[in-house]
């Protein structure tokens, strides 16, 4: 009896070891971890439970039958991070490079069917050098087998990647179509094609890091939602993520304790606006001084700085936040922003997370790059997103929202719960200045009269109360109270009940 | 008494002249120009009046702006406080025309004393040892050469009606004494509308030492003790201190005594500022005479018990002053740090913008302990490019100098400044410098000590393991907070350990934390063991610990995967993780920071005066390349290295942000 105990115990050492310690010291050396540490850092320590630890691939081409180690290139099971449930897959470059095989496809494929089975979120490490070649046409239908899961759980669970590896080929669209992807900085890449493909086609001559690494990805390509240092720190820092998000579509929101009280009044915001319309300010410190504690979770902050998003809590609960950045191009929206404030916020309907909107913003940015990059069909996104989003959303305009781009920001009009406005906002069809060009064409060359109309024009419309007056603003609130109403408006709406009506799904403009 | 003063001036000597007169009940009148429209001094006063745009050229300092004012609020009283129209004999003059009290001396005193030369051609009259120099004003560059030979370098150029360290420059050999020269001329022209400059032998060792007087218009003149203002840097005056740690009784009385006979001899009302310059063998020279309260005159009134303000007002008002000379008893001592928006990591350059965060100490007054702050700033205000870039004094008192030190560390270290950089890493540096806390020092202190600009504190040992307990005991707080979100298992709960390993400055500690209801036990794997006790809760920005019985401070911040942690003039990033994670943690790589070492940034937002070198010059080390001018200081960029230029990106005139390149090098 005694034997088959212990002989259980080899075989599980032998599994743990990978691709052995030659494989796992080159991977230390490059400054990366095995699969198996990475899962001890994802998880509380000594919740990981492990499924097909044993599972070996059924190739028996190209020599492959005599090299099989158990496990088969993937780690997989479930753990708690912080005590609440998620499904992990860990990819092990030390086994034949952490290639996939139809067998290390099943793996990934059973964890994702009980994720969604039992309602907990799905994370994925990735590294991996692409498909077993060896296994041709059948590690392709493991590609898709994987791909057809990532599709039916959006929007049942949430679905994060880590890429802390290669990353190439069919392999991203698995990543590509999950809730985010985080990268760790020089030593991860994604791309279709590599660098010697792109040689051989386009003559282009790029580095695999300029190509996908993490820095073209979270500014760029916007691939990416965001990056780390290294291993270490992306593993604490999705800790910190998921202990943001519910663990499936069902589910409410967790609630930590907190430490902030909900009316804490901050009279700096007071002065957050310049007295100047066109001078910038820093609408991230709106955020922190909101959120609880000032700890705001920034999805895609390299990319289109003019929008923020971002996860924050609000008595302990998460809330989503969008904001027009001041500081960058204005604030206005274009078709970047309007892409990454869209994704976020159906991320958050799907989700049952509520979305706080700061608006300040001037409008949609002109140019023949706007127009012929399509910003009528990207920037509709964004408006169908808040459009067809049920969740309780609470918007608050700080300064400028002007012409159609009110209309998209969380506007009464989409269905908002609250919207409130600073005693600073303007709320209006456009800046004075442009107005009164259109609607006193003939006394342009008169500026003196252009400036009395300019004025005239400001002091009717440079102001939250006509939105007020026809109650498309519920309140003009201080700047000051902005947490205090925020936080007793999304309290109020707990309970909310709305429904679209049914239909198969929607037709967002892709 | 006065029913009414109209305060010339803004910022914390405004809100200053302001409490004091609220005291008294006396009404306050404010000034404000545009970029103080919002500022503390307007919103304290009872009254304020606008006159004019932001630059102090167009409003602080425009006599009939500020009379119209005085005028139109029926001001029967004018505080100038210091700098500004403080020692403007002409303004003094149009308030004596109006019938409007001045608080401060006569006119003839402040002409006597206002011009450098003059006073010190007085001062020798009245038989006041003074520094060897050229006392007559020096035309061009060259006459400046070959004075700056005869007196014998080193020198000090200084502009005639210069103050606060503007317009004035050492120059220890002939180039130095022409670019500074000319720097001194420009500066004084700009700051001052008064280019004269002279040149005076720079004393070696020397300690800056200056006696508050007090005279009353009946005569009666005391001196209020001295302040040892030697901590500058750049002649800015940055940490003061009263008593002096290096003068003795006898010393004291002679320079008291000089001083009430200086101020007597050029028949001096108000409080005024005697100062001197002290070498190491108690010798003391005359330096100038501030007629004017000075920035520094909280200390002397935290060691006297007596308001300086209170007592300009009455002598303003015609009374005889109610304190003699032998009520004056220096009672414990009194710290002064200067709060400057100036970023010690950038070599001390102006920085300007929005306080995000200002949350200073509480002002504290018991019998062993004083925290006062004199600030002009609050949160949510704005550090403007137009004016002084001082942010705040912070003073204590204890009943003598290592207390008062102490109490100095905590009150810094509870000093909460965001959005701008600021100088409170390094006023923390200096707290526990031991040259500093010896009480050895001079004004050379801060070159002498920082010669290659300030780079941070490292903690020493025993301090480090003390921020590892707290950091330990507040993470393992945090870690229990998180374990208790919402959506758990059940009975398969997170259970946060007690094995951690705190990383600090490159340190790693292993520890077990013991936690009770009232705090934790740190042990450390050396055996030393350390009770951490706080209120702190997860988030907070600042924690006030007791750790092994001892207070400690931090300020701390998020970071990815672990804090940021400021203390004692260190900053800090600290981890704190299970053994695994740390053994784990040790096969990352480090990361190099991208190579700026080829270009010249600009390191503050300002304009671009002169740019001294071309496309395809070779540079030497130390010469110079370009002038930022910047919060009206004209601040000279030099190669750190001998080099080409290859890029020239910007040309005078351009207003340049942070970091902007200025030029590449090959």
């Amino acid at each position: 009896m005694k034997d088959i105990l212990q002989k259980l115990e080899q075989r599980r050492d032998v599994a743990r070891l990978g691709g052995g310690e030659k494989r796992i010291a080159s991977q230390h050396a490059k400054g990366k971890l095995t699969a198996r540490e990475r899962i001890e850092l994802l998880l509380d320590e000594g919740s990981f439970e492990e499924f097909d630890m044993f599972k070996a691939h059924r190739c028996t081409d190209f020599g492959m039958e005599k090299q099989q180690i158990a496990g088969d290139g993937v780690v997989t099971g479930w753990g708690t991070i912080n005590g609440r449930m998620v499904y992990v897959f860990s990819q092990d470059f030390t086994v034949f490079g952490g290639s996939l095989s139809e067998t290390h496809a099943e793996k990934i494929c059973k964890i994702m069917d009980m994720a969604v089975q039992n309602g907990a979120p799905v994370i994925g490490l990735n590294d991996s050098g692409g498909a077993r070649i060896q296994e041709g046409v059948a590690s392709l239908a493991g590609y898709a087998d994987v791909f057809q899961r990532n599709i039916m759980a959006s929007g049942v669970v949430p679905q994060i990647s880590v890429i802390m590896g290669p990353c190439a080929g069919g392999a991203v669209y698995s990543p590509a179509m999950t809730d985010f992807i985080f990268m760790v900085r020089d030593s991860s890449y994604m791309f279709v094609t590599g660098p010697d493909v792109v040689k051989t086609v386009t003559n282009e001559v790029v580095t695999a890091e300029e190509l996908g690494g993490a820095s073209t990805h979270t500014r760029k390509s916007s691939v990416a939602d965001g990056a780390f240092d290294n291993d270490v720190e992306a593993m604490v820092e999705v800790r910190r993520l998921v202990d943001m998000l519910p663990l499936n579509n069902r589910a409410k929101s967790p609630v930590r304790p907190f430490f902030d009280d909900p009316g804490r009044p901050d009279h700096s915001l007071d002065t957050l606006i310049p007295d100047n319309p066109n001078t910038p300010y820093d609408m991230k410190e709106l955020i922190l001084k909101v959120a609880d504690e000032a700890d705001f979770y920034e999805i895609q902050a390299d990319f289109a700085k003019n929008i923020i998003t971002g996860f924050i809590r609000l008595e302990g609960r998460t809330i989503g936040v969008v904001a027009n950045q001041p500081m960058v191009l204005a604030g206005c929206l274009d078709i970047d922003s309007s892409r990454k404030a869209a994704r976020f916020v159906r991320f958050c309907d799907a989700f049952e997370i509520p979305i706080l909107t700061f608006v300040d913003v001037p409008g949609f940015l002109p140019g023949t790059g706007q127009e012929h990059g399509g910003v009528i069909k990207h920037g509709a996104k964004l408006l169908f997103a808040y459009g067809e989003a049920t969740v309780p959303k609470v918007t608050v305009i700080t300064r400028k929202a002007y012409g159609g781009a009110y209309d998209v920001m969380a506007s009464k009009h989409l269905r908002g719960d609250f919207n409130y406005a600073w005693p600073t906002a303007e709320i209006a069809v456009m800046g004075a200045k442009g107005a009164v060009e259109i609607l006193y064409r003939s006394e342009l060359n008169d500026p003196d009269k252009i400036a009395k109309r300019t004025q005239d024009y400001e002091d009717r419309f440079a102001n939250p109360f006509v939105a007020a007056e026809k109650g498309f603003i519920d309140d003009v609130i201080m700047p000051h109270s902005t947490r205090k109403r925020v936080c007793r408006s999304f309290a109020s709406l707990r309970n909310k009940k709305l429904e679209n009506p049914w239909k198969k799904h929607d037709n967002i403009p892709l | 008494m006065f029913k009414k003063i109209l305060i010339a001036n803004r910022g914390e000597i405004a809100c200053r002249v302001i409490k004091t007169a609220k005291k008294m009940g006396i009404k306050t009148v404010a000034i404000y120009s545009d970029a103080d429209r919002n500022a503390l001094h307007v919103r304290m006063a009872d009254e304020a009046v606008h006159i004019g745009p932001s630059p102090a050229n167009q409003s602080y300092i425009v006599i009939d702006k500020v009379m119209a004012a005085i005028k139109g609020s029926g001001a029967e009283a004018v505080h100038p406080g210091y700098g500004f129209l403080s020692e403007n004999p002409k303004f003094a003059q149009a308030l004596e025309a109006a019938g409007v009290a001045f608080v401060g001396p006569p006119v003839g005193a402040i002409e006597a004393m206002g011009d450098k030369i003059t006073s010190k051609k007085l001062a020798q009259e009245a038989g006041v040892s003074t520094v060897p120099g050229y006392m007559g004003l020096i035309e061009d560059a060259d006459e400046a050469v070959r004075i700056a030979g005869e007196v014998g370098y080193p020198v000090m150029i200084k502009a005639s009606a210069g103050g606060g360290g503007k317009g004035m420059r050492i120059a220890w050999n002939d180039d130095e004494c022409r670019e500074g020269f000319q720097s001194s001329k420009n500066e004084a022209a700009s700051s001052f509308g008064d280019d004269r400059i002279f040149i005076e032998k720079f004393v070696t060792q020397p300690r800056h030492i200056e006696i508050q007087v007090l005279s009353d218009s009946h005569g009666n003149g005391i001196y209020l003790g001295e302040r040892e203002c030697s901590i500058q840097r750049r002649n800015q005056k940055v940490i003061e201190e009263a008593p002096s740690p290096f003068l003795d009784e006898k010393t004291r009385r002679a320079m008291g005594e000089q001083a009430v006979a200086l101020a007597q001899a050029v028949d001096y009302t108000s409080a005024g500022t005697v100062e001197f310059i002290v070498d190491g063998d108690k010798n003391f020279y005359f330096l100038e005479m501030n007629t004017r309260l000075q920035v520094e005159h909280p200390v002397t009134e935290l060691i006297t018990g007596v308001d300086l303000v209170e007592q300009m007002i009455r002598v303003a008002n015609g009374e005889k002053l109610s304190i003699k000379q032998s009520d004056v008893k220096l009672n414990g001592w009194a710290i002064e740090s200067r709060l400057y928006a100036e970023d010690p990591y950038r070599n001390f350059l102006p920085s300007i913008g929005r306080l995000t965060r200002y949350r200073p100490p509480e002002e504290i007054a018991l019998a062993d302990h004083v925290v006062r702050n004199d600030t002009g700033v609050f949160e949510g205000g704005e550090i403007s490019m137009y004016y002084d870039p001082m942010i705040a004094k912070l003073c204590t008192w204890g009943p003598d100098r290592g207390t008062a030190l102490e109490h100095m560390r905590n009150a810094l270290d509870s000093f909460e400044l965001e959005g701008i950089g600021h100088n409170l890493p390094f006023l923390s540096a200096v707290m526990d410098h031991p040259r500093f806390v010896s009480g050895d020092i001079t004004t050379a202190f801060i070159a002498e000590e920082y010669p290659d600009g300030f780079e941070g504190v490292t903690l020493d040992q025993g301090n480090q393991q003390r921020v590892a307990a707290a950091v330990a005991a507040m993470f393992r707080v945090a870690e229990i907070r998180r374990s208790r979100v919402s959506g758990r298992m059940d009975n398969h709960e997170r259970v946060v350990g007690s094995d951690w390993v705190v990383t600090l400055q490159g340190e790693s500690f292993e520890v077990r934390i013991a936690a009770d209801p009232k705090g934790s036990t740190v042990h450390f794997i050396d055996g030393t063991e350390m009770r951490v006790t706080s209120d702190w809760t997860p988030g907070d920005p600042l924690a006030v610990l007791d750790v092994a019985g001892e207070p400690l401070v931090l300020k701390v911040g998020k970071i990815a995967a672990g804090y940021r942690i400021r203390t004692r003039g260190a900053d800090l990033k600290a981890y704190v993780r299970t053994p695994r994670q740390a053994e784990l943690a040790t096969l990352m790589l480090e990361k190099t920071p991208p190579d700026t070492s080829k270009m010249l940034l600009c390191p503050m937002p300002g304009l671009v005066v002169k740019i001294d070198v071309e496309e395809g010059d070779e540079v030497q080390e130390g010469q110079a390349l370009c002038t930022i001018e910047a919060m009206k200081m004209e601040n000279i960029l030099r190669a750190e290295r001998k080099g080409v230029v290859a890029r020239i990106t910007c040309e005078p005139g351009d207003s340049l942000a942070v970091d902007e390149v200025i030029m590449e090098f090959d």
